[in-house]
């Protein structure tokens, strides 16, 4: 028996972690040349309390527990998990009595810890609010993390595990002749297979329609982000800021990074369902970031921007997951539809599928007795280690001496171990390290980052591409 | 771990840190100067034009052979050079700096400290540009860097966003190595770089120049394909209509340099705008044995400045070791009409040497400084531009029979 999950996001990195607990044979298919750049690489990066969402949506059924989950998986896969708490801001009565039903909604979810503050309370804790607020939801379980860290983990930790991993390789066919799963055809291979698990992300109504099943009803939402810069602006904030929500959603926040930066954002527009590759921001978006994240927090300079960028993500006309077994394709079963809060959802849907494959297809998935749940992140050796151990350190690795980037105190060390991981692109080794993502944004070191993927990978500098086959680097040399 | 000690720290062996460290060895002081890459000389080294030194040396240099020729003279003082260590930390009670290499951990222990560590580029991400996140975006100092050393052609045709010196110079740059330069764009209405840049890098190549023209939207699918530009109105806002776009693979940004001062900023003062160290006249930071020059306190238009400015960092350093004074200062405010200024204090008894900026242009005017309302220095009239930094000396007699013990005013008076 053959599980193929189909989308290298948090979902279907999660899900294949799952999977790799039990003696079963499992691949992941992704398009991409690494784990998380669909919709996990853009969005808030938010662990969402769980208040927000509908009782009878598998939203409000599997956001909460997966918040819980999170503080097991950051132990297991030494990821970043920040419990800094969020408050949804009431300026008037009005949002007020939007805040009274958020928390009410809240108990009814099982929210633990939730408070409703008043202005006094609230500025002690957050003194750059803006001094007209008159009451905040206050969700101190609410957190941050890193989501493509998350999907780098799982996937390192679930092939560790033997979970075969098949990157740079796009599903174009699925055989589902009879209604039955049998063969997903990629552009390099084509693999004999008894389920496949839709994880697509905003292309799974794509993959739907290749396996012959029932549309899924998604279209693409786009957001754009503004990250400000960490050394100037760290001390803005220290929680999550919403404003009150409204019908298009949760608004544009100021959210603290886990690498102490601020991101503002994101806008909300619908897009038409071919549009599902823009990645583009626009002038009237950035502007509506900055007017807005300014009614939360005056004090934003926008000045110390160090980067803005977009993402996608799918919404469906239910405003919830579109979870479970087809009911026409025998073995074909979608998780789809991981429109917010599918971050913070996404370890409790893991668990769920995988209860879930087994009671919808009759199977018993026996625990691998060698399975280890546990992954070490790189170690990042600036300020983390004493003088004298990391003195030691040196001696055994000289390379742990070489800073590579300079904002935020990368080590040759570092990058090399995450080419070891398998990045292969400039974007791979930012979202494994940090290197490249400081204030400089890669002016000092891009060039030394090309030159140890050349060294290491064995290939030429022209072949180095930023994150896709098409965004080359350097274009020939001068002299030959 | 290793422990050194000397008399003088100078971290970062650029022009700054090289004319401090000159300066200070020449007095027979020990000197260890500590620099991140493996070479001295710093951005110097991918500067391979000419135009360095016409005042320091009196003669004309290229980036590398300025570089050199410095670093020639550090040889003969006695100057021992750490290259590839990277700063860590400061332990400001003891004195000392910590440093990582690949040979281990080093604890430099000193009498004084110069902080010398130059600017870095602003990136594309700060000019909140709106479009595709694509590959072909380069800042300046990048594309020169992978011409000039790396060996590597960033595109085939290129845009220049920012009329600052070095976007001239990477225009007549990637032109000679066979790159089609389409235009530079500068949003302000008058250049941003020296006036023979523009004629030796430009028109000597016909290479448009658009004033009041800006990027306002990039687009590719994985690399840059299109580059969008748009004219601007007086107050810097579009003007609709004038949209044009260009199919170019590359988008090379001169649009500024911002003084490297995040790894020392919790240890002494840096101006929260600027984000320059705050010196006074001699170079003297907050704390009273750190010193600091280049283009970590502000952006300079020459090499030579910097060096001069280094020196003084450099002959203070020795001052203060040897006679441990640490005499009164007062501020120096920007007037009208002042945009950048090198130092934020005067040391009482000292001479002076301003380096300003002004904020815009300006047909004919003349430089002014004051303690309170009597004038102490006044500048032949002249026209000034943002882009080429004046500079001033004024002997310490000059200003000690008339300061006021308050602070000094600098203003550019409209004639």
């Amino acid at each position: 028996m053959r599980i193929c999950i189909i989308g290298g996001g948090i979902v279907g990195t999660l899900i294949a972690r799952q999977l790799g607990r039990f003696d079963i044979e499992v691949m992941l298919i992704e398009k991409e040349y690494d784990a998380g750049l669909g919709v996990s690489k853009a969005n808030s990066a938010i662990i969402h309390a769980g208040y927000d969402d509908e009782p009878g949506t598998y939203r409000a059924r599997f956001c909460s527990k997966g918040n819980m989950l999170y503080d097991e998986l950051a132990r297991q896969l030494d990821i970043e998990v920040v419990r800094v708490g969020s408050h949804v801001l009431a300026f008037n009565n009005e949002q007020r009595n939007v805040l009274n039903k958020l928390y009410q909604q809240g108990l009814n979810n099982n929210i633990r810890n939730l408070r409703i503050l008043e202005r006094d309370e609230i500025l002690d804790m957050e003194p750059n609010i803006n001094p007209d607020v008159v009451a905040s939801l206050y969700a101190p379980s609410a957190g941050i993390t890193e989501p493509w860290q998350i999907c780098i983990a799982a996937t390192e930790n679930a092939a560790a595990n033997g979970v075969e991993f098949h990157f740079n390789e796009e599903v174009i066919d699925i055989d589902a002749q009879g209604n039955k799963i049998r063969r997903v055809i990629t552009d390099k291979h084509e693999y004999q297979v008894d389920y496949v698990i839709n994880a697509a992300g905003l292309y799974a109504d794509r993959i739907a329609n290749m396996a012959k099943d029932v549309a899924i009803p998604i279209h693409p939402r786009i957001g754009e982000y503004i990250l400000l810069n960490k050394f100037t602006t760290a001390d803005l904030i220290h929680s999550i800021i919403f404003p009150t929500p409204s019908k298009m959603g949760k608004g544009i926040l100021v959210i603290p990074t886990v690498d102490k930066g601020i991101l503002l954002g994101p806008t909300s527009s619908d897009l038409n369902y071919r549009l599902k590759d823009l990645r583009a921001t626009s002038s009237e978006g950035l502007e509506q970031i900055v007017e807005n994240a300014k009614k939360l927090i005056p004090g934003i300079d926008i000045k110390e921007t160090v980067k803005t960028f977009a993402g996608c993500r799918p919404e469906t006309s239910q405003k919830d997951f579109y979870l479970g077994a087809s009911r026409k394709i025998y073995g074909f079963f979608n998780v789809a539809g991981m429109r917010s809060p599918g971050l913070t959802a996404a370890p409790a849907i893991a668990q769920w599928t995988c209860e879930e494959l087994q009671k919808t297809y009759n199977l018993k998935f026996n625990l691998k007795k060698d399975y280890n749940p546990y992954r070490k992140k790189i170690f990042h050796y600036y300020n983390n280690i004493s003088l004298e151990d990391y003195d030691k350190e040196i001696q055994r690795y000289p390379e742990a001496g070489r800073f590579v980037c300079v904002c935020n105190k990368i080590t040759e060390k570092e990058v090399i171990e995450a080419i070891k991981r398998g990045a292969t692109t400039l974007d791979a080794i930012k979202f494994r390290t940090r290197a490249m993502f400081g204030e400089c944004q890669g002016g000092f070191c891009t060039h030394k980052i090309l030159q140890i993927l050349s060294r290491e990978l064995g290939f030429p500098l022209e072949k180095i591409v930023y994150n896709n086959a098409k965004s080359y680097v350097v274009d020939g040399k001068v002299r030959k | 771990m290793n422990r050194l000690e000397t008399d003088i720290l100078v971290i970062g062996a650029g022009a700054a840190g090289m004319g401090a460290a000159i300066c200070a060895a020449n007095s027979g002081v020990s000197v260890i100067v500590v620099e991140r890459n493996p070479d001295a000389g710093g951005i110097l080294n991918q500067c391979i034009h000419n135009g360095f030194g016409l005042h320091y040396f009196k003669k004309e240099f290229t980036g590398p052979e300025f570089a050199y020729q410095l670093y020639s003279k550090t040889k003969e003082s006695g100057i021992q050079f750490l290259f590839n260590h990277f700063l860590l930390q400061l332990d400001l009670k003891n004195k000392t700096a910590i440093f990582a290499s690949e040979e281990g951990i080093k604890l430099i222990a000193c009498k004084a400290l110069i902080y010398t560590a130059g600017a870095r580029e602003r990136p594309f991400g700060s000019l909140l540009i709106p479009g595709d996140r694509v590959s072909g975006i380069f800042t300046a100092g990048v594309a020169q860097r992978l011409t000039n050393i790396e060996n590597r052609l960033p595109g085939t045709k290129a845009l220049i966003l920012g009329s600052g010196d070095i976007g001239l110079i990477m225009a007549r740059r990637l032109t000679l190595e066979g790159v089609e330069v389409v235009a530079v764009c500068e949003r302000m209405p008058y250049p941003g770089g020296l006036a023979r840049n523009i004629d030796q890098c430009l028109k000597d190549f016909g290479i448009p120049l658009l004033l009041s023209t800006t990027v306002t939207e990039v687009r590719g699918d994985g690399r840059l394909r299109e580059v969008i530009t748009s004219s601007l109105d007086e107050n810097y806002n579009i003007i609709e209509g004038t949209q044009r776009s260009w199919s170019v693979d590359t988008l090379v940004l001169s649009v500024g340099l911002v003084p490297s001062t995040t790894p020392i900023m919790d240890y002494f003062s840096i101006d929260g705008k600027s984000r320059g160290v705050i010196v006074d006249n001699c170079m003297r930071t907050d704390k009273d044995w750190i010193f600091s020059a280049g283009n970590c306190v502000i952006i300079y238009d020459l090499v030579d400045y910097v060096t001069y400015q280094g020196e003084m960092a450099g002959r203070s350093a020795v001052n203060y070791i040897k006679n441990g004074n640490n005499p009164a200062r007062y501020p120096i405010k920007k007037g009208n009409g002042v945009g950048v200024i090198n130092c934020s204090y005067y040391v009482e008894n000292s001479d002076l040497e301003l380096y300003i900026r002004v904020n815009k242009p300006k047909e004919k005017a003349k430089l002014v400084v004051r303690s309170d309302n009597t004038i102490i220095y006044e500048g032949k009239p002249s026209a000034f531009i943002p882009s080429e930094m004046v500079r001033v000396k004024i002997k310490a007699e000059k200003i000690d029979d008339s300061f006021k013990k308050s602070s000094l005013v600098t203003e550019i008076i409209d004639l």
